[in-house]
């Protein structure tokens, strides 16, 4: 005769479910953390080398230029570069309320990977044998949003590492973003990659604007603004993907130093009136007059 | 995951875990009822799984510390934090020996583990922490190898 034997479903003891609390402390945590930050912005592509720290760098100073308290987390665990754009350095304070996030330029404050390593040429190296990679990344991730004492903020960017696939995970962490910024050139062959990019956010529902970054050349001598690529990609991305182009950036040598430099010049307010600048103040008006998530309150101890 | 003693159909609960330093892990469950026990036992694959995930089976003793999984796992970091200088009153004295005995504990936890001893000090009103005090809070703590 075989035994009765209830089934995991049957048993709804509380013992043993720890473990569901747990996570639902993670989530918690997470939420009480964004429930103080006003606007979340995902910064992504589904392609990399297109400039989306940079972007994310500038917008932010140009956000804290405008007055506003800024957040930037680097999400790119692998190939951390956010912090060293912003000028933000380490070592970081651990505070009773979480991790104090670097000061970054404008005083965006800045939580990053590069800000944990030993050395600036440091590779990120994890301990042991993980059996899952990604589960570990994930719980880094939540760990860098949950465990830093942000504070109030009016904007957090985001900026994610190069994969459709960590553009969805980000979701899983922020399931409603403000908007997600999606970065691409005017190159045909990003435009392809960017374009799944698009559609995997089109099913999830999340608001997506397009940011064409590197769109011209902005001659350093004359001020000209000439074309980098022929044709108009990213306008077909956007026709074809029914997306809207919240910013086409021109690259512009000085800026691309002085963001390197860890002195990213935001809009145009930092510096004489550039091409590069203004498209950057556009983008930060934009972001600017995103509505408050529900629940945030205004920003009141930067 | 659940454990059901077949005999009694009770829901075995947790009673301890034991970390040997090996990777492994043994977590040991007992039914409220036959006081029976079993302990399951994990390789370390499947213990580094359950830690990724930031979860510590049978519960926590101590609440979770800000970054404590990219804190103890990331093996290129260096003493990237700094301790927040305490925003209230009653702070604490490490005895020489403590401090001695504190260095012994690896750079990339130390903080967490020196704030931990900290807080659990502070609250007892106890002044300085000593060794001895030291092995009293891992006791109270469950704090295993710290």
């Amino acid at each position: 005769m075989t035994r009765r034997i209830r089934t995991y479903r049957e048993v709804t003891d509380p013992a043993g479910e720890d473990v569901v609390a747990q996570v639902v402390a993670q989530r918690g945590r997470v939420d009480a953390r964004l429930a103080r930050i006003g606007r979340v912005v995902l910064v992504a592509s589904g392609k990399g080398g297109v400039g989306k720290s940079a972007v994310t760098a500038n917008l932010a100073a140009a956000l804290a230029a405008r007055g506003l308290a800024v957040g930037a987390l680097d999400a790119d665990l692998h190939g951390p570069s956010l912090a060293r754009m912003l000028g933000a350095r380490g070592p970081l304070l651990m505070g009773s309320n979480g991790v104090r996030p670097a000061a970054g330029a404008g005083g965006v404050r800045v939580m990053s990977m590069d800000l944990l390593l030993e050395a600036d040429d440091a590779p990120v190296r994890w301990r042991g044998e993980t059996a899952d990679r990604g589960v570990l990344e994930r719980s880094a991730l939540r760990e860098l949003l949950a465990d830093t004492a942000w504070g109030e903020l009016d904007a957090l960017l985001v900026d994610l590492p190069p994969g459709t696939d960590r553009i969805e995970r980000a979701l899983e962490l922020v399931p409603e973003p403000s908007v997600v910024l999606v970065v691409t050139t005017p190159s045909v062959a990003a435009g392809g990659v960017v374009a799944r990019s698009l559609r995997a956010l089109a099913t999830a529902g999340a608001p997506v604007g397009l940011v064409a970054n590197m769109s011209h050349f902005a001659c350093p001598s004359c001020g000209e603004v000439e074309p980098l690529w022929s044709g108009d990609a990213v306008e077909d991305l956007a026709r074809r993907t029914g997306t809207a182009v919240w910013a086409g950036i021109p690259f512009e040598p000085a800026l691309a130093a002085e963001t390197d430099a860890g002195r990213p010049p935001g809009g145009s307010s930092a510096g004489p009136p550039s091409p590069a600048g203004r498209a950057i103040d556009a983008l930060a008006e934009r972001v600017a007059g995103l509505p408050r998530r529900p629940g945030s309150g205004e920003a009141a101890d930067p | 995951m659940k454990f059901l003693c077949v005999e009694c159909d009770q829901v075995m609960e947790f009673s301890e875990r034991t970390v040997p330093g090996d990777g492994t892990m043994a977590a040991v469950f007992r039914c409220p009822a036959c006081a029976r026990e079993m302990a399951l036992l994990t390789n370390p694959m499947e213990t580094r799984m359950v830690s990724d995930l930031g979860i510590r089976v049978g519960g926590r003793t101590v609440p979770a510390e800000p970054m404590e999984l990219v804190r103890s796992t990331l093996e290129t970091g260096g003493d990237a934090f700094a301790e927040d200088p305490p925003a209230t009153p009653g702070t604490v004295r490490w005895s020489d020996p403590a401090r001695e005995r504190l260095q012994s504990v690896p750079s990339f936890v130390r903080g967490m583990v020196k704030r931990i001893y900290g807080e659990w000090a502070v609250e007892r009103g106890i002044a300085e922490i000593t060794p001895e005090l030291m092995d009293r809070a891992r006791a109270e703590l469950g704090l295993e190898g710290m």
